[in-house]
Parts: C-alpha cells; structure tokens; sequence
C-alpha cells in the first residue's frame, strides 16, 4: 500500500531540503508546504509493511502507523511507545505517520476506529496496537530464523537487534524488513506483562517537539497547495437562522476578490488571494439575516427553561437506588442547593480552517479533525462524490478538546471549493466567527437534596439536572427513547465508564432535558465538569450539616477505587495537616472516562476577595500507566483547562446571538494564575483508563471546596468571576 | 512592492501597506511559524521580535514596521543551531499541540534577553501568552532551566 506523502510527516531535514528545492521551483510563489496530492509520485520508498502498524526501512527506521489524532494530549507517543514496546526495537529509529481515513475505508478498516475523543486513543486501542507489534517482531525473527538458519526458538530480539545466543550471531530489523514482510503474519501473538515493559511505561519525551519550537510544524491553517486560493465564512449570528441576502456586487471588485458564494443557505464565503484580503471583503459585504424567532432569546430564557425543569414532573431517571424521596422527607436533617454550570466555548488556539480541491471525480481535504472518518463522510456529502473518491489528509491540531469532533468547517470549506473546481481552497475561520458558532459545552443546573440521620449518615440523595443534552443537539439518533444517558457521566448506577462511587442507600438522580437552540457538543470531560462540580460540591455541604470532615464523610461512602484515589490525593497534599496561614483545601473526586482521578486544591482568599490558587495535588488512577511524564503534563493541562472554566468560563446569548466573541469578552488563564500542579500516579494495573479529559472534573469543585473553607462562601454558580469573595461583601 | 527585514534578509512582499504584519509574513513570505490566533493581541500567538522587542504581530500595520528588524519563529534558528529556549522547550518537553509555542519561545527569548535571570514574578509579567493545552508549568520550568544554561 501507499501512504501519500501529503499524509505524513516528513522529518525536519527532508523537509528542509524539500523547502529549499519548492523555494527554487516555484519562484517565491507559495514556498511553503505544497506537496501535490498526486499518487504515489512524490512518495519514493516503497518499502513494504510488515503490517497496518509497523513498516521498517532497510536503515532501520521504524514507521509506526497511528490512527488517532495528535492535538496535544500525546496519544501518538503513547501509542508509539506500545507498539515498539511489543516490536522491541530501538525507540531512537522510531517516527510516525497517520494513515488516510481513506486508505481505512479501503481497507475494510484495518486500523478501526480513527475518532480521537473521549481520551479513548490508548485505552481503546491498546490491545490491538501491542498485537500489530508483537506480530511484526514474531514476523522479524521467523525472517531472521530463515536468514541464519536457526530455529527461531533460539533467537531473542531487543532494541532492533535479533541476536542467536549460541552462535553470537545478530541481524538487525533493517536487514530482514523486506523478508518479514512477506510472510504469513502469526495467528496469534503473546502480550508482554506490563511489569516487563522497558519502553511503555517510561517518561519518554514526546516525538513531535522540536518541529513545534522551531515554527516548522504545519497545522491545517498553514496548510498550501500551488495556486490555492483562501477563503473565510460568515454564518448567520444567529445559531439556527438563514441567509436572506447579500450583496455581492459591493465587494466583488475589492483587492484580491475572486467569488463571493452562499453556502447551505445560512452562510456567505469570500474567496480571495490571502486570508487578509478574503476577510477584509467580507467585513465589507452587506448581508441580511432571517433568524424569526430565534432573535427573542436571551440568557434569562434559557435560564428560566432550565429553572423550570428542577422541579418538572417528568425527567429521565439514570440512576435509582432505594427510594430517595421518602428517605429524605423521613431524615433528622434536610440539605437543598441549586446550582448552575454555564455555556462554555472550546478556544482551540487555531481557528478552525480546512483546505478542500474538489474535481468532478476526486474530492481532496486537508484539515485537522479529531474524526478523520466523521471528516471523510462529511467531505463525501458536501462534495456528492462517493466516499472511495474522497480523501482526508489530517494535519496536527492546534487544539481539539472536542470542538474538532465535529466537521461543520470541513463541510464548508468542501462546498466553497465545489464552487471552483480544480482549485483548492482553504477556509479561514476567524476568531470570531469560531466564537460565535461553537457547539458549546451544554448549558446545566442541578437542584440537590440531601437527608441526613441523627448520627449525620447520608440517608438519601436527589439530583435533578435540568438542562441541555449533547445527543439531542448532534446525535439523536443515540438517544435512547428520548433519553440521553451521556448526561448521567459521573453519575451513572454501574459500568466501567463514568460510573458513581458514593454507596447511598436511597438515590435518584433524574434529567429534565431542556434544550435551547445553540448547539451543544463535547468540551473536553463533557458532562462530567458540571456533574462533578454539583455533586462534590455538594458532598461538602452535606459533609458541614453532618459536622464532619468533608475526607472523613466521602471514604465512609466511596467505593474502594474512589476511596482509594482520593485519599492518595489527601495523602500527598498534607490533608488535615497544619497549612500556611490563610491557606486552606478543598477536595473533591470523580470516575470519568475510565480512570478514578481525585484533586486536592489549596487556595487562599485575601481580604480583599482576592483569591490564589496555590497549588494542587492530583492523584490518578489509570489501571496503566504508558508514559507518567506525559500523563502529569495533562493532569496539569487539566486544571489550566478546568479552572479557565471555572474562573471565567462562560458563554451567553443576546437576541438569540452568542454575545462573546473573542478573547476581551471570553477571558482565559494565563500563567500568573496557574497553581503548582502535582501529580500522583497510583495505578492499580487491572484496567485501561483514559486521561486527557477525568482530572478536568475535579479542578473546579476542589477550588470551589477550598474557597468555601477559606471564606464561609459558597459558590454555587459559576463562573467565579461573577461572585465577589470578600469577608462580609 | 515593499521591502522587509526579516530574519536578517530584505524580502520584498505586495500587500496592501495597512495588512497587519502577521498576515505579511504568513501570507506573502510563508513563515508561517507565526500564528493567527485572536487578531488582537490578546493571545500572543503571533508573537514577533521588532528589534528585539516581543510585539503581537496581528496588530501591527506593515507599513509602520519600517526598517526595523522582525525576527520570527524561523530565525531564531537559523543557523541551525536551537537557541537557550528552544533548547530548554525540548530538554523539558514543553509544548503539547504546539499552536502557541512559537508566541511562547518568542516572548521567552525576549524576556530573557532583558532579564537573563528572570523571577516567577518576572515570567508572570512577560508570559501573558495563552496556551489552552495548559503548559504554563512547563514554560515556567524551561525559562528558569534557559536562564541556568
């Protein structure tokens, strides 16, 4: 098979002298990273694979296939590192390439599922990755075998060596790729114990760094093809309304306008030279919107939808135990809160964009997606071509988080580009634009109900959520008779997902959905943000009313793995131990994604109101640990990413519009307000847990648990911006 | 035609004289090591040397650069030769999508510049850049290990 050249990625020094060669050739036009999708004519080698996952060349390069997408958290290394573990071959020689979405349809999907969320990239694809190594280097020793003439019994393989005790011979992986590689791969293969692994497991530094430091990675917006074109899109503000007209005639005539389009009747493109010229035309072009209705809406409309649903009779039960309501109404003591948890937008870094050339037979894509398949289908639908026509040649992200699960700009940028047939397009979003029409982390609010006996034992628990639902809004057709259980994240009876920890005797957490019309997505942990913020936050008012510990109250109700994590947590960070003056800590524990993660914060409010977030202690359970330095640099990207949120983090509708559109009005943290973030690994090896997205969960209700301590407030409502923490204000 | 100093060398571009500087050298002169981000210079993504100083590109009109000198992303190493922070960004593994790193290095390289043993306080004041992957750790950890090297 053929990788496209377009696919891969090229080390530095061969693309250095690809770049200075495309400087000569192409007389200052477009020097950058133009590799014409054109077969296999740029694509010399032709070394054959010796399976999905591994080709070796004769040097001895090792090219491993990965079929999740790289946006940061690191999954390349880590799959990296469990092929090679199993291939046993030198990590130095190692490199990568992703295979094509459809080169994966060709091939009766040979390398599965490329969706790259729900931090599944290690834990779902683990087993099947260590096979494609482990079948590779059985292949290697059985060519080696055959070379030397020995049983292959008698040969051992280590760091891209096989080597015959007895005779002292060697062979490296180089010299025998090309045998190997055509033999029948081993019906079955035997999976290293972990305790054996000598490249999983290890604190290996990532393998696309130094392109990173150096301005030489290209992502999707850098992405050029000789004589593209650029283009930028403006959708009705209004999530939902349609195109009415526009006025093409004013601008068509301005620098470097090439075509003004409408794309699916709620859309206007500029097609220009250069991003600058297409969105300075675009500024300029007159356009009017149909948004009916949808123009009426405003925050304090949703906010009444949802209120209304907290105490609505009908709502979708996802976890029941006992009976709640009698436990509760029969308790010594009664705790109520309501709470809320706002819109939130993605912000990857890079805007989303994609290059599309669409030809009568051939619909091409270049873009960073987390869904590479999700990509190919929607490059398919916008182009009318089959799908065996299409491809999708995925860049690194500059950013997912989930917002690039989506195709919607690759379905723009395919129409733009079926409009001009041959050439290619790239489609800009600008910042605002991406502002404006995200699908947003759900709106929420939760009314919790707790009953507690005369000793303070937890008797019985409600949580209403009132609010949006992922599925209704992207997947209906997942709904399961009308309800979403991906609501229920963190919350749900039993499985080995997102289930719930607490033992308590009479439960029921229920749904009312309410659904506004802005679309609502996954954000990075999803559900299990709000869900942990609501229900940790809310173990410490149950813990106050009972009088106890809030650490003491949750081990006496969590279920050993939680129980565990969490006092790892509370272990390393000093829990109950005397603090600095003024310093206090808050806790709070979640199962997301398969893994038990728990945070401890320590803050200090001023008394002023201003607060600090000293540091933080994060403990995690992943059942296996495949790189623990890049695992500590996502637990604490987490908490950049979860306390942004908490901090600032919120998103509201004017007249039916999203109000915030750029940076001055959706503020982020930066580095002064980052906490210390220490890691605690506590594997306990009996699974696969994911872990770029549970410790996101646990960075707001632990801050928020803190601050309770340290001021007497609670905050119930984010984002923290909002609530003024002064003693007495 | 107009001419820019960059990276040590005159390159002439033809934008209009009002496009900001980001879009000159992304567009006219591929470098596109210098990222779009927000387009006003709150993200620092974008993030140039204008001799010397880190200035955010994306709201600099070209017509005003002159004959300054801009440095990028790309002439930091252009011998070849990683400099103190690109070296550090490596040695401590910094950058995770990557997207704002170069904003990152080029305001590190710049602090460092005028403060060669520069304080947490420091940093916090010259590395107002935003990353959303959350390396702030990482960026504080390699400044401090460029400044020792």
């Amino acid at each position: 098979m053929t990788i496209h050249q377009t696919s891969l990625r090229r080390p530095s020094l061969r693309r250095r002298g690809f770049l200075v060669s495309g400087a000569a050739v192409a007389g200052g036009f477009s020097l950058g990273f133009h590799i014409p999708f054109d077969g296999g004519a740029a694509h010399a080698q032709t070394v054959k694979e010796l399976n999905a996952w591994v080709v070796i060349h004769p040097d001895d390069k090792v090219v491993i296939r990965i079929a999740r997408s790289e946006m940061g958290q690191g999954t390349l290394t880590g799959l990296c590192q469990l092929v090679a573990e199993e291939l046993d071959c030198n990590w130095s020689k190692v490199t990568w390439e992703y295979p094509t979405p459809g080169e994966n349809v060709a091939r009766n999907r040979i390398w599965k599922n490329f969706s790259t969320g729900g931090s599944r990239g290690i834990r779902e694809s683990n087993q099947y990755v260590r096979e494609g190594g482990a079948m590779a280097r059985e292949m290697l020793i059985a060519a080696a075998a055959a070379q030397l003439k020995v049983p292959a019994a008698e040969l051992t393989a280590a760091n891209s060596v096989i080597t015959h005790k007895a005779s002292g011979k060697t062979v490296t992986y180089g010299a025998v790729a090309a045998a190997a590689a055509q033999l029948e791969p081993p019906k079955e293969v035997k999976l290293k114990n972990p305790k054996d692994w000598k490249i999983a497991g290890k604190p290996l530094k990532r393998l696309d760094t130094v392109d990173k430091v150096t301005g030489k990675q290209v992502y999707g917006i850098d992405f050029t093809l000789p004589g593209m074109l650029v283009a930028t899109v403006r959708a009705c503000p209004v999530i939902g309304g349609k195109l009415k007209s526009f006025d093409a005639a004013k601008v068509e005539k301005m620098p470097g306008v090439k075509k003004v389009v409408a794309i699916d009747g709620n859309a206007v493109v500029v097609v220009a030279d250069t991003y600058w010229n297409a969105r300075t035309a675009l500024a300029a072009l007159p356009t009017d919107w149909d948004i009916g209705k949808l123009g009426d809406v405003q925050q304090e409309t949703i906010n009444a939808m949802l209120k209304e649903g907290l105490d609505a009779e009908q709502a979708f039960v996802g976890n029941k135990v006992g009976d709640a309501k009698a436990a509760i109404a029969g308790a010594a003591k009664k705790v109520e809160a309501t709470y809320s948890f706002p819109y939130q937008h993605h912000v990857t870094m890079e805007p989303m964009n994609a290059t599309a050339r669409v030809t009568a037979d051939k619909c091409e894509v270049w873009c960073g997606t987390q869904n590479g398949e999700a990509a190919l289908a929607a490059a398919s639908e916008a182009s009318g071509l089959p799908v065996a026509k299409c491809d999708v040649f995925k860049q690194l992200l500059g950013g997912g988080f989930g917002r690039r699960g989506r195709s919607d700009y690759v379905r723009q940028a395919v129409l733009v580009a079926k409009e001009m047939p041959g050439t290619p397009v790239k489609l800009i979003w600008s910042r605002e634009e991406d502002m404006t029409h995200c699908q947003y982390h759900p709106i929420t609010m939760a009314k919790l109900t707790g009953g507690l006996d005369a000793q303070g034992n937890l008797v019985g628990l409600q949580v209403r959520i009132s609010g949006q639902s992922i599925l209704a809004s992207l997947l209906p057709q997942n709904l399961q008779n009308g309800m979403d259980p991906v609501v229920f994240q963190g919350l749900a009876a039993s499985g080995v997902e997102a289930a719930y920890g607490y033992n308590v005797p009479n439960l029921l957490i229920d749904h009312a959905m309410r659904n506004p019309h802005i679309t609502a997505g996954f954000w990075r942990g999803v559900n299990t943000n709000q869900n942990a913020v609501y229900m940790e936050s809310f173990m410490d008012e149950l813990a106050d009313a009972a009088g106890q510990d809030p650490l003491a109250f949750r081990l006496k109700l969590l279920k050993p793995k939680w129980a565990a994590v969490l006092k790892a947590a509370a272990d390393k960070a000093g829990y109950g131990k005397p603090l600095p003056a003024g310093h206090f800590h808050g806790l709070a524990q979640v199962m997301g994604y398969g893994s038990y993660v728990a945070g401890v914060a320590e803050v200090s409010v001023n008394p002023d109101g201003q607060l600090k977030i000293h540091k933080i202690t994060a403990a995690t359970n992943c059942g296996h640990v495949v790189n623990p330095a890049q695992i500590e640099r996502q637990v604490a990207g987490s908490f950049a990413y979860g306390l942004s949120a908490a901090l600032y983090g919120e998103i509201t509708v004017k007249d039916g519009a999203v109000e915030q559109t750029n940076f001055d009005s959706y503020n982020l943290m930066r580095i002064d307000e980052m906490p210390k973030v220490e890691t605690v690994l506590v594997p306990t090896g009996d699974f696969w847990g994911g872990v770029g997205e549970p410790t996101i969960a646990v960075a707001a209700p632990s801050v928020l648990n803190a601050i309770a301590r340290a001021t007497g407030k609670r905050v119930r409502n984010l984002p923290l911006m909002h609530h003024e923490l002064k003693k007495g204000a | 035609m107009a001419v820019l100093n960059v990276n040590g060398k005159a390159l002439n571009h033809t934008a209009d004289p009002r496009t900001p500087l980001l879009w000159v050298l992304r567009e006219q002169l591929n470098l596109t090591g210098t990222k779009y981000g927000c387009g006003i210079a709150q993200c620092g993504a974008c993030t140039v040397m204008i001799d010397g100083v880190a200035t955010r590109s994306c709201q600099v009109p070209v017509n005003s650069v002159g004959n300054r000198k801009v440095t990028t992303i790309e002439g930091l190493a252009a011998s070849g030769q990683l400099n103190k922070i690109q070296a550090a960004w490596v040695a401590v593994d910094v950058p995770q999508c990557g997207y704002c790193q170069s904003g990152m290095v080029m305001a590190a390289t710049a602090l460092l510049a005028a403060k060669p043993k520069p304080t947490d306080a420091d940093i916090d004041a010259a590395m107002t850049n935003i990353c959303r992957c959350g390396t702030y750790q990482q960026v504080r950890e390699a400044i401090h290990a460029a400044a020792k090297a």
